[in-house]
């Protein structure tokens, strides 16, 4: 350890939520027993434009992680990916990356 | 990747799908008088569902965070209602214009694109609603098999088993 002065504390401003909007969010994709695998992979490919193969890669993150992260980008972006999905009843939330 | 596809239903499919999209159509209701906030489709409130069946058509948009969820949904689930709604619409009316023009029992039902697409959301979303009634999960398929015919669950599953197939039919055309 280092035996230079402690560092003052300086108090942060208080940065309100959307100035803070370059920082990316995420779209998540939840597994689920319902949702057919080819169907899936087939959503991602309509919806992103995702090539097959990474479309199945993705698909099969969600299937044995439980999840998988399918975009990123500006929070209205994400939502509107996860009504996207939601209209294909896929199970998907918006979150903060961090 | 959508150029249109050719489906071909025995006559008590055709009768069956019809049920489920009527009953599919009761499930989502009626769209809400419009007013200032919902001719955009923005609603002045919206709770999440209690009904399991109901959240899983229309789940949160947000993990653990309940405000953003509400919002999400306040802008979000009118026109997700609407969409399954007209998809499940579409599916009748591609019914009723095969069976006007039907020389035999079978029903051949021609898709276009756009068609298709809804199609393939109307299939999935009668599935999400049986599944989430039958409660199937990871272990269903080992349960499954001991479904004895007097079994209420008997012709859930038979629905759902037709819809799995029919939505496969869909995708590998389509995919």
């Amino acid at each position: 350890m280092t035996s230079a002065p402690a560092p003052v504390e300086l108090e942060r401003p208080d940065i309100g939520e959307d100035l803070r909007s370059d920082r990316p969010w995420i779209t998540i994709v939840w597994n689920d027993p319902i949702n057919t695998m080819t169907y899936v992979t087939y959503v991602f490919q309509k919806v992103f434009g995702y090539s097959k193969p990474k479309a199945e890669k993705l698909m099969l993150d969600v299937h044995h992680k439980g999840r998988a992260v399918v975009a990123n980008g500006s929070r209205e972006e994400m939502e509107r990916h996860v009504e996207v999905l939601h209209s294909y009843g896929l199970w998907a939330t918006v979150k903060r990356d961090d | 990747m959508t150029e249109g596809v050719v489906l071909r239903l025995e006559p008590q499919e055709a009768h069956l799908l019809r049920l489920l999209m009527e009953q599919m159509l009761e499930l989502l209701g009626d769209a809400p008088a419009e007013d200032d906030l919902t001719a955009f489709g923005i609603a002045s409130s919206a709770k999440t569902p209690s009904d399991p069946v109901l959240l899983r058509l229309f789940p949160d948009g947000y993990s653990g965070d309940d405000e953003a969820s509400g919002e999400f949904r306040r802008y979000t689930e009118l026109g997700l209602r609407e969409g399954k709604r007209e998809a499940a619409r579409t599916i009748l009316e591609t019914l009723d214009e095969a069976q006007e023009h039907a020389d035999g029992p079978l029903l051949a039902l021609a898709l276009d694109g756009d068609r298709a697409e809804a199609w393939l959301r109307a299939l999935n979303d009668v599935r999400l609603v049986l599944g989430t009634r039958l409660d199937i999960d990871e272990d269903w398929y080992r349960q499954a098999g001991k479904l004895t015919p007097d079994d209420p669950r008997t012709p859930l599953f038979a629905a759902y088993e037709l819809l799995t197939m029919m939505l496969e039919e869909l995708v590998d055309a389509l995919g």
